[in-house]
């Protein structure tokens, strides 16, 4: 039957799906091969990043050689660039995971009762923990949270439902600058304020959480403006129609129907702060012992925690180093725990709009 | 008409006390924020200006130079390192971004968008403990290579070092780091092209490729040039990544595999600050505010880029 036999018109001209698999096998054998001989004629060790580099490069060249030949030139510059997207998303992809399974790894090692239930006083070698470090972080970063929501949401609110003209504009204009404040300017700027109204010297967790404000208010303000917009026309409206003055309109309608957007848009604002360093680093100090006054002398944190234990290692390193990798995953616990609840906030009580 | 004007009077007149009173409350909110970001750039300005008038020999921090040598090699160093980052990450992200919005099957690219927003929100620190111990090993063979090949090459001159930390492994960090934002926005970007555009090339018969740079990366341009822009001003404010990962000599070279690198701004605040005192402190909190006006400049060229191109896309 020479129907059977004869080819699909249309596939014909393209290379068959498995073409790129065996491509790329055929590269990876014949630079493994000739490297690995290469070698051991030299008797030097296997050559990675060489084997790497010419094979990625091997399988590209021939790949596109080989459909060019077949499929013409167009269909082989779509298949490059389809190849180049893939490998872009996997080269990015291998140190993320690298980061994951190297936190996850190594801050095991430490990860127990011990080292969320002591503090590092009067610890120079092994044993120690980061209970200060936690109380610190929480702290400073409910003060900070304490401070920007307020300013934020009424901020948000004032360009969602008063503002108009210049002020508007130019608060708008200023959120925008504000996102972009390096996170440790805002340090900075939080320490040359608290050395004017303190006097030198005075490091305290409170000007952490000014600090951390700084960079916390636009992405509150942002969140919750966004979410404010989403709430519909008709529900303000219908709300006047009923005689109800503005302010209740906001307070009872449209802030109970974006509730969930703005708790949602306050945990992601928290979860990015809660991992900053620098600006903490300068305003907060560090210290070795518990301290739970906001206003009273240097303030451990979780991030400066991590950053301290690697920078200063002690007489036995590894004790510190171990401590560094438990604080930075205990750390992305926390951020990524708070992600996960935003979500599920944002899931649960989404308003049901019903359109 | 003499009887609708008391009507409309009553209907002006009515402000009621809670509107005033909560009307006044998120303006005045409004104002507290101009009036904070005023007092960033006043508190940095005094703080900065005995910096600029200060004897050099009085200043330990400054070794003897003035503040323009001091300052020099420092703003090279940001401006080489997020430059680096950028280059490396804006092709990246773009394909990335691609691939979740074109290539990748639907349910995937959803999944994928999570966990790049995941990404997004390490903590710095946690990359900079990573880069310094696990990256820089990973990467030195790489350096060596490189280095052996293609060391006639200015770039790649220059002994190797010995820990791999050098400003090719902070840049790449940073670049990690820069990634999710980069890809976020480009991702939104390619996502908005518009659908006719897209289908009307593929039923003329172009390939997938075609497909995108005929209608989606002309639509998407001024956003991927915003998102690059966006990306820079992060990585030039970037601290903890290049102080923990970079071993620091603050010399002006090209050369990206030595021991011998150039510092940025944020990372020298960092690790200069605590033992700083007296107009030590002015001469950083100086180095902050140029820090400040250069991510100022890139931003609101960023947003200026964003601005004119919104302007233009309603064409569609």
């Amino acid at each position: 039957m020479s129907a059977i036999t004869r080819a699909n018109p249309l596939t014909a001209g393209r290379l068959p799906r498995w073409a790129n698999l065996a491509v790329f096998a055929a590269a990876a054998v014949v630079f493994g091969v000739g490297l690995g001989l290469t070698a051991a004629a030299e008797r030097a060790d296997f050559p990675v990043p060489a084997f790497v580099i010419t094979t990625v490069l091997g399988y590209l060249v021939l790949l596109v050689v080989l459909s060019r030949v077949v499929e013409g030139p167009r269909r082989a510059r779509d298949r490059l660039m389809r190849n180049l997207v893939v490998a872009a998303f996997l080269l990015a992809l291998t140190p993320l995971i690298s980061l994951i399974v190297t936190v996850v790894g190594r801050g095991a090692a430490r990860f127990d009762i011990t080292f969320f239930t002591e503090s590092m006083r009067n610890v120079t070698g092994e044993g120690g923990g980061v209970l200060h470090a936690v109380v610190g972080t929480l702290e400073i970063t409910a003060a900070a949270t304490l401070i920007s929501v307020p300013i934020g949401l009424l901020t948000a609110i004032y360009l969602v439902e008063y503002g108009r003209g210049w002020l508007a504009r130019a608060i708008t204009f200023f959120v925008d600058v504000m996102t972009g404040i390096p996170s440790i300017v805002a340090g900075l700027f939080a320490f040359s304020l608290f050395l004017l109204l303190f006097g030198p010297g005075s490091r305290m967790g409170l000007s952490g959480a000014v600090a951390l404000s700084i960079l916390m208010i636009p992405v509150v303000v942002r969140s919750s403006e966004e979410m404010l917009k989403l709430v519909p026309r008709d529900l303000r409206e219908a709300s006047y129609a009923l005689g109800v003055p503005k302010w209740r309109t906001i307070l009872k309608v449209v802030i109970p129907t974006a509730i969930a957007g703005i708790s949602t848009g306050v945990m992601l604002a928290i979860a990015r702060v809660i991992g900053e360093t620098a600006p903490l680093l300068i305003t907060a100090g560090f210290t070795q012992s518990m301290n739970y006054d906001l206003t009273d002398g240097d303030m451990m944190s979780l991030p400066v925690f991590v950053y301290n234990s690697y920078i200063s290692q002690g007489v036995d390193a590894q004790a510190y180093i171990d401590r560094a990798w438990a604080g930075a995953l205990t750390l992305i616990l926390i951020v990524m725990l708070l992600n996960l609840l935003a979500r599920l906030v944002a899931k649960i009580f989404a308003p049901k709009l019903g359109r | 008409m003499t009887t609708a004007s008391p009507a409309r009077t009553a209907q002006r007149g009515v402000r009621r006390l809670g509107d005033r009173v909560f009307s006044g409350t998120a303006v005045g909110a409004g104002i507290v924020i101009l009036l904070l970001l005023a007092a960033v750039a006043l508190f940095l300005i005094t703080q900065s200006i005995p910096a600029f008038t200060v004897d050099p020999e009085d200043v330990s921090i400054l070794r003897g130079q003035s503040f323009v040598e001091y300052v020099g090699p420092l703003v090279f160093g940001t401006i080489w390192a997020a430059l680096l980052a950028l280059i490396v990450a804006a092709p990246l992200a773009i394909g990335i971004a691609l691939f979740i919005s074109h290539y990748a099957p639907r349910r995937i690219a959803s999944v994928i968008g999570y966990v790049i927003d995941l990404l997004a929100a390490v903590p710095s620190v946690v990359y900079g403990l990573w880069g310094a111990t696990t990256f820089a090993p990973i990467v030195r063979p790489f350096y060596v290579w490189l280095n052996e090949n293609l060391g006639w090459f200015p770039l790649f001159a220059g002994d190797v070092s010995a820990t791999g930390r050098t400003i090719l492994t902070a840049s790449l960090v940073l670049a990690v780091m820069i990634l999710p934002i980069m890809t976020a926005i480009c991702r939104e970007v390619f996502l908005q092209a518009p659908r006719l555009h897209e289908e009307a090339a593929l039923a003329l018969g172009a390939t997938r490729w075609e497909m995108i740079r005929m209608a989606v990366l002309p639509f998407a341009r001024g956003g991927m040039v915003s998102a690059a822009m966006l990306a820079l001003g992060r990585a030039l404010g970037e601290t903890m990544a290049v102080t923990m990962v970079l071993s620091v000599s603050g010399v002006i070279s090209v050369e990206l595999l030595t021991s011998t690198n150039p510092t940025t701004i944020p990372a020298n605040i960092a690790l200069s600050f605590p033992e700083a005192y007296g107009e030590g402190v002015n001469v950083l909190i100086a180095t902050g505010l140029i820090l400040f006006l250069v991510t100022f400049a890139v931003n609101a060229l960023a947003r200026y880029i964003v601005n004119r191109r919104s302007a233009f896309s309603g064409a569609n």
